[in-house]
């Protein structure tokens, strides 16, 4: 259990951009939105899903729909909250806490609002532990829960509540809704008892971005760079390990279906000095290739972080000259499975490429550097 | 024969030039800038006139001037400003001023409110406006605030309910009362767009004594002309619609200086890089004008969304200091400034700077004494200048082929005239002043940033409607309506929204209309 400052929401807005892998939305927003609510409410308790009773109802929250609308008509503040009293409703019981859908991004922001304007706790786990783009892109999808009953507000009062057969079906319904609120809703989604929290979810992910931005933001020896592998290396995830460092020559986007896809190539620099790199980006960066060999793919983290300051750059500020580093965050194994690989595996995004993890790409820096105890496996074969 | 005259004020000097009609240069003088600003401004329109001048032949001076970026920064002589929002329920969960640094709510006091109202992307209203709420806001503050900032959801697409409010504020507080609406000022993003309105209402009351005192000095020289201030794209705006868009003047110097580096060197497309006293600026330039920045740009510690030229400015100039430690050499960012010909070792002086080396390079010859650098040290410093403004350049340029670069302000010494990345490096004449050239050479433009519905209307009638604001706009910051035409149209469609919505950015610019002339 830990206290929740603004100061901590400072730390998880460049954190979470950093899981977000070049996705997810700016968490700006959502952070200055929090800040305000703890500022009115006090500070927000964060509990390790280990400190859940197995029986508590928690119920997670988050904003689905378009960025842009947020950025211009900024929420009421209680919209979030409208969608967990009415799933409260559903279950006639009392909601023990909330908790974040996606670590990456804006939505790793929302809960707190949540937390602080009900003085509920939040729980320190996701269902992404990234960012990723749709509804069933959560653990709990894959390992069972139901996303449903879920219910998505406006700002207005407006709440539409969901029974759909499948967690997929659930995120065209709530999206076609979603747009017909604005093109912005506010989202309380897999509803789900302390047990299923323990057994399915990614623990400790929210605490980690914080630790992310910490170190970026204020580097104890003054390197963000190795700020950010000695966190990482104390994880569930594994130490960053660094792929690439390079200069924007070349950034190609456009819009399908509502998702920002397109490539971004960069000439080495350094080490990497007549090498190129090309990262693959469906709103997140989803694969690596160095001079057309894969050396990174999804679920794994590709991150690329601005070279002096380590900031992280969202793939929108991605433009020709900026000087990066990228770096490869290993995923948790709860993410590598053959049943979540089947949701967000490279094939699900449409690229006829194998996923081999990056302890297993990288295994010489991997023993060197040690990995996390549930990931020695990788290394002994 | 008819003359202009323009003025630039920098952060170490202020620089005026006399051009005659056909844009030649007669005369021109760089001055330190003061404190009050006022002054150095007032001595630099004496030196450049001196004696013999006509003033009667002058028919315009141009006023590039850092009255309004001075006042935020340093948080003087603001205006109490009125903020209100259009916009609730919706924004409630971010209230106005959240992030700004707490001496600069409290030099504009703080006073904030959010009313009902406020559209979706689309234009339909999210609820109607709450009238009685703004009466009732304007009632409580009417004997506290000088100026109020009105900011709407989505206002980029429709501005009923900011012009409503504008009419409300006046049958309440006085026609007098300035109003700012952030559908004038800024682009989507509220809380941007909305620090860039408030800002530009607490400006009001500083543009106002500015153009009083120099309007008041022009007289005291018996100058009768037309009066115009610089603004950020470069080119120029009358009096009053400077006195309605202060916020407009706070990036004028170096746009001035992209302008004038432009005509200088004929350049339409490429980098400008106007090296200072302190600081080296590399800006774009686009089809004759400034680029401007696509990303948010913070002013005093706030973050705003409204139109800004793109620059990278780096810790470089002739004033900078050279060290040497362990081995490794560095230059600036500190500078020795305005003091440069008491410090410098070219002048005597006890500390190494950035002019010395360029004095050793061979690239200027002045100063009272050798500075008497080691080669070394020389060739550490050289190198170390150069990479950092070939690495600018190249995150200045949008693609990997070679530009064309123009050097001026009165640092260039520093530069050799070949850069990577450069297909030339030009070092026109009169780079000392290309600023203040800038500010006398400049049009008056118009523009337009908005959302407009595909949906609602065919493209080409939004592109027609568009262009013809963008004219308009121009023609009421005093263009010449005959001479308007259309610069710059960029056409971006918004993701994740359905509805067909884009954002249409035009700017129009034209000559100056003649004093007397009617539109």
């Amino acid at each position: 259990m830990r206290e929740v400052t603004t100061e901590d929401m400072e730390n998880l807005s460049v954190g979470a951009a950093v899981l977000g892998t070049g996705g997810g939305g700016d968490p700006h927003v959502g952070k200055l939105m929090a800040q305000q609510a703890i500022e009115e409410y006090g500070p927000v308790t964060m509990l390790d899903p280990e400190e859940v009773p197995d029986d508590a109802l928690v119920i997670p929250s988050a904003m689905m729909g378009a960025p842009t609308v947020i950025l211009e008509k900024l929420p009421e503040g209680r919209e979030a909250i409208r969608s967990l009293e009415r799933l409260a409703e559903e279950f006639d019981r009392e909601v023990f806490a909330t908790m974040p859908i996606e670590c990456g991004g804006m939505n790793s922001t929302i809960p707190f609002t949540v937390a602080a304007r009900t003085d509920l706790p939040l729980v320190d786990a996701d269902g992404m532990g990234r960012a990723f783009p749709e509804l069933h892109h959560e653990t709990w999808n894959v390992y069972g829960v139901d996303g449903t009953p879920a219910v998505i507000s406006d700002e207005q009062g407006d709440v539409s509540l969901f029974e759909t057969g499948s967690n997929r079906v659930l995120e065209s319904f709530a999206r076609a809704v979603t747009i017909e609120m604005g093109g912005a809703s506010f989202l309380c989604d897999y509803p789900m008892s302390g047990t299923q929290v323990k057994e399915t979810s990614i623990p400790n992910t929210i605490s980690l971005g914080m630790e992310i931005g910490a170190a970026i933001r204020d580097p104890p020896e003054g390197d963000p760079i190795r700020a950010l592998q000695r966190v990482t290396a104390d994880s569930n995830y594994g130490r960053a390990i660094e792929l690439f460092e390079g200069k924007i020559v070349d950034v190609q986007r456009r819009t399908e279906g509502g998702f920002a896809v397109g490539h971004v190539d960069m000439d080495g620099l350094n080490e990497d000095d007549g090498s190129r790199l090309r990262i693959e980006i469906q709103n997140e960066n989803l694969i690596a290739r160095l001079d057309g060999d894969v050396i990174a793919t999804v679920p794994d983290l590709i991150v690329v972080l601005e070279r002096e300051t380590g900031r992280p750059v969202t793939t929108e500020a991605l433009r020709y000259g900026y000087r990066v580093r990228v770096f490869g965050i290993p995923t948790p194994e709860i993410m590598r499975t053959s049943d979540a690989l089947d949701v967000w595996g490279p094939g699900y995004f449409g690229y006829d490429v194998e996923y081999t993890e990056l302890e297993r790409r990288y295994p010489d820096f991997y023993r060197e550097h040690g990995v996390p105890a549930e990931k020695r496996h990788l290394l002994s074969e | 024969m008819s003359y202009r005259i323009g003025i630039d004020v920098g952060g170490t000097n202020t620089d005026a030039v006399v051009l005659d009609e056909s844009d030649r240069l007669i005369a021109k003088t760089k001055t330190p800038t003061t404190e009050d600003v006022t002054g150095g401004i007032v001595t630099a329109l004496e030196e450049v006139l001196g004696d013999e001048f006509d003033r009667t032949a002058v028919e315009s001076v141009m006023l590039g001037t850092t009255h309004c970026t001075n006042a935020v920064t340093e948080r003087r002589n603001l205006n109490q400003v009125g903020v209100i929002r259009v916009g609730a329920p919706a924004t409630l969960a971010i209230r106005p001023l959240l992030e700004w640094p707490d001496d600069l709510v409290g030099a504009i006091g703080g006073h904030t409110t959010i009313v009902e109202g406020g559209h979706e992307f689309d234009g339909e209203p999210i609820t109607d406006l709450d009238e009685t709420a703004v009466r009732e806001f304007c009632r409580e503050k009417a004997d506290v605030v000088d100026s109020v900032a009105v900011t709407s959801v989505f206002s980029p697409v429709r501005d009923d309910h900011e012009r409503r409010v504008a009419e409300l504020v006046r049958e309440e507080l006085g026609e007098e009362i300035p109003v700012s609406l952030s559908s004038e000022i800024g682009s989507v993003g509220l809380l941007e767009r909305e620090n860039a309105t408030v800002l530009n209402a607490a400006l009001t009351g500083v543009i106002r004594e500015a153009s009083t005192a120099f309007r008041t000095a022009m007289d005291r020289h018996d100058l009768d002309a037309q009066f115009y201030f610089g603004q950020n794209d470069g080119t120029l705006m009358g009096v009053d619609y400077a006195e309605r868009y202060p916020i407009f003047t706070v990036a004028c110097g170096p746009a001035n200086s992209i302008r004038g580096a432009a005509y200088l060197s004929g350049l339409r497309d490429g980098i400008i890089i106007d090296v200072g006293g302190t600081t080296t600026d590399v800006g774009a330039l686009s089809d004759g004008f400034p680029r401007e920045s696509a990303v948010a740009v913070e002013i005093g510690g706030v973050k705003t969304n409204f139109r800004m030229p793109d620059l990278i400015s780096i810790g470089l100039g002739g004033g900078s200091i050279v060290r040497e430690e362990d081995g490794d050499v560095s230059v600036g960012p500190d500078s020795v400034g305005y003091e440069l010909e008491s410090e410098a070792r070219c002048f005597g002086g006890s500390v190494t700077t950035a002019t010395d080396v360029a004095i050793e390079l061979g690239r200027a010859s002045f100063g009272t004494t050798d500075p008497e650098l080691r080669d070394e040290l020389v060739a550490a410093v050289s190198d170390d200048i150069v990479e950092r403004v070939e690495r600018t350049i190249d995150e200045m340029k949008t693609s990997a082929g070679d530009v064309p670069v123009a050097v001026v302000g009165g640092g260039s010494i520093l530069l050799p005239t070949e850069l990577t990345g450069a297909s030339e490096v030009d070092k026109p004449d009169h780079y000392d002043v290309a600023n203040a050239i800038g500010a006398a050479i400049a049009q008056v433009s118009g523009h337009v940033d908005r959302v407009f519905s595909l949906d609602d209307q065919p493209r080409e009638e939004a592109l027609a409607e568009a262009k013809r604001l963008a004219r308009q706009d121009a023609v009421e910051a005093g263009a010449d309506p005959d001479t308007v035409e259309i610069v710059d149209l960029e056409e971006v469609p918004l993701s994740y929204l359905p509805g067909n919505a884009v954002r249409l950015r035009v700017q129009a610019a034209g000559d100056l209309r003649v004093e007397g002339e009617e539109t």
